[in-house]
């Protein structure tokens, strides 16, 4: 018997169509290993066991009757982040606010899941409203991580990232608001693939901040983030901010070859802050692209220090926004005891919400107020657009730029919690992308003095995610993946 | 930036929340060093940038007004922390 749940995605997919392994095996296999493992690192809020069940036996059918053929990922279990709409299964934002929501609807990544044979094994942990680095903030409790038990996953997407590394799902889809992807996939040492602004529909993803929202992948390898990517990406009429229709062949691009590919590596996401067992290993990242071909240049790409604050600002406005439909009217938490309408909404939002949320939302509130709009709000937008153009520039020397994903590795539990200034620091090679609306990936490339995995970031142009696929796919070839050490131990906490 | 209790109670108004007089002090020390961060924006000189709310050169998008979805009264409403009469229940609003 082979072990099953160690194979990356596509693999699992061909031993499934060449008849070795039955969906249900997959599926069987997979839930043991959440039950096994999900007691200590909780990557799941919702697990879905009879359905996965069904769903494995639907998918069977349409797999022996040749419709799934042109879908390499048909019958292979995986896992959703919980503030994507799943109809008739409980989406709740890792929020009292939503803690019995089933929506009446799927969202369009769901329903190509679905049409492409995915088995959904269940809705993953997140920090509340996607608000936050480290899965803390989680009205149902933290995700751990996968390493060391002791420290976050990241975040938000920390439940999603957690679960491809510990073998609880083959893959996962997360969401990417300001990192929310790459940073959780480098600290629990998996791939994590955030797409051009307006690639993925955003139709049912429940809104942070729409202007950067993205919804992307995590995988144990890059090809099997570029499969997964492939089934989710395309335009949609639900969404209005989706691009018009690119060329979505992704894993056309997983080619070992990066000869001539000019690579720029930002000299100011070299310097201050950064950890040096992080810096050692970006830098030997860089030499294996030389050694392949690549040319690999430093230079100077400016206005680094000004993404977070200007991305603080316009995430927490729109997310002031976005949020106030959460009103304990139509779905969700509402306060039991109010006895009129404005009471009714204060109550419900004080106590359905966590901390990070209402300090965000109150942040939001005052930079869009009277009086402080241009001084905060305005120049916010000002700064983004010199970010944007600082990037444009680059890509016109350049087909991708290389740094660190986070400055540090892993944190310890709880020490995020009570300096958020810091945590919303540790964004800083990250969030410039989304306001950019840029491509990046992140995978592992080495691990620090501590034993923990370093992620390494790769940026394209947009639409260029063919260029980054195809540098991390190639670099990929160089190196072993390497599962956390409590598996290959096998003792497993 | 000096975010006073004031300003704490005003804002919270308008993100519709309730605070209380222990958190009000707390709150404002937490937004006020947020706050002289963000200002470190400042440094930028912005004279003649135009502001950008958005990545993409898609405008306005337009499509035909035809209804598609279907009637989900009864699956909507199971969401409902209370209804009546097939509707969404609240206080009273009006006296």
């Amino acid at each position: 018997m082979i072990d099953i749940t160690t194979l990356s995605a596509l693999e699992l997919g061909r031993k499934i169509k060449a008849k070795e392994i039955t969906v249900a095996d997959a599926v069987k296999a997979q839930l043991e290993m959440i039950k096994q493992r999900d007691a200590n690192y909780r990557c799941y809020i919702t697990v879905l066991e009879e359905e996965a069940y069904a769903q494995a036996a639907e998918i069977q059918k349409r797999i022996d009757a040749g419709e799934l053929d042109d879908s390499p990922l048909a019958g292979v279990p995986m896992a959703v982040k919980d503030n994507i709409c799943t109809k008739g299964v409980k989406t709740t934002c890792a929020s009292k606010i939503l803690y019995n929501f089933e929506p009446t609807y799927d969202a369009t990544v769901i329903e190509k899941l679905k049409k492409a044979g995915a088995v959904i094994l269940g809705k993953t942990n997140m920090d509340e409203f996607a608000m936050g680095s480290t899965t803390e903030t989680s009205h149902f409790g933290e995700t751990k991580n996968p390493w060391d038990l002791n420290r976050v996953p990241g975040g938000s997407s920390g439940g999603s990232a957690a679960a491809v590394a510990l073998e609880e799902a083959y893959y996962a889809l997360g969401s990417d608001t300001g990192g929310s992807i790459r940073q959780p996939a480098s600290y629990c040492g998996v791939t994590g693939i955030k797409p051009t602004y307006g690639t993925v529909s955003r139709y049912g993803l429940i809104a942070y901040a729409s202007s950067l929202d993205q919804i992307g992948t995590f995988g144990r390898n890059v090809s099997d983030c570029a499969a997964a990517l492939e089934v989710i990406s395309g335009h949609d009429d639900k969404d209005s901010t989706s691009a018009p229709a690119k060329n979505y062949s992704y894993t056309k691009a997983l080619i070992d070859d990066v000869k001539g590919m000019r690579i720029g590596i930002p000299k100011d996401y070299l310097g201050a802050g950064l950890e040096e067992d992080v810096k050692q290993s970006i830098l030997k990242a860089a030499e294996s692209f030389k050694s392949k071909g690549a040319i690999v240049e430093e230079f100077e790409l400016h206005s680094v220090d000004f993404a977070v604050p200007s991305y603080y600002v316009i995430a927490c406005a729109e997310a002031s926004s976005n949020l106030s439909r959460f009103d304990g009217v139509k779905y969700g938490y509402r306060n039991p005891g109010a006895e009129c309408l404005q009471d009714l909404y204060k109550n419900t939002r004080s106590e359905g919400f966590g901390n990070e949320v209402k300090r965000r939302m109150m942040i939001g509130a005052f930079v869009l107020s009277s009086g402080y709009y241009d001084a905060f709000y305005n120049k916010a937008l000002k700064v983004r657009a010199i970010i944007n153009d600082g990037f444009q520039k680059a890509f016109e020397k350049y087909d991708i730029i290389l740094g660190p994903t986070a400055p540090e590795t892993a944190p310890v539990l709880g020490e995020s919690l009570s300096d958020p200034l810091k945590m919303y620091l540790s964004d800083i090679y990250t969030v410039s992308v989304n306001l950019a609306g840029l491509p990046a990936i992140s995978l592992p490339c080495g691990r620090d003095s501590k034993g923990l995995p370093i992620g390494m970031h790769l940026i394209g142009k947009h639409f260029g995610e063919q260029d980054i696929i195809r540098a991390a796919y190639s670099f990929e070839q160089s190196r072993n993946y390497e599962r956390p050490t409590v598996l290959t131990k096998g003792k497993e906490a | 930036m000096k975010i006073t209790e004031e300003t704490v109670k005003y804002v919270a108004a308008l993100a519709k929340l309730s605070v209380s007089e222990e958190e009000k002090q707390k709150i404002a020390v937490d937004l006020d060093r947020i706050l002289d961060y963000i200002e470190t924006m400042n440094g930028l000189d912005t004279e003649g940038i135009e502001p950008m709310s958005h990545v993409l050169p898609v405008k306005n998008v337009f499509r035909e007004d035809v209804v598609t979805n279907t009637d989900n009264r009864e699956q909507l409403l199971k969401n409902a922390p209370k209804q009546k009469d097939g509707c969404f229940a609240v206080p009273k609003t009006v006296e």
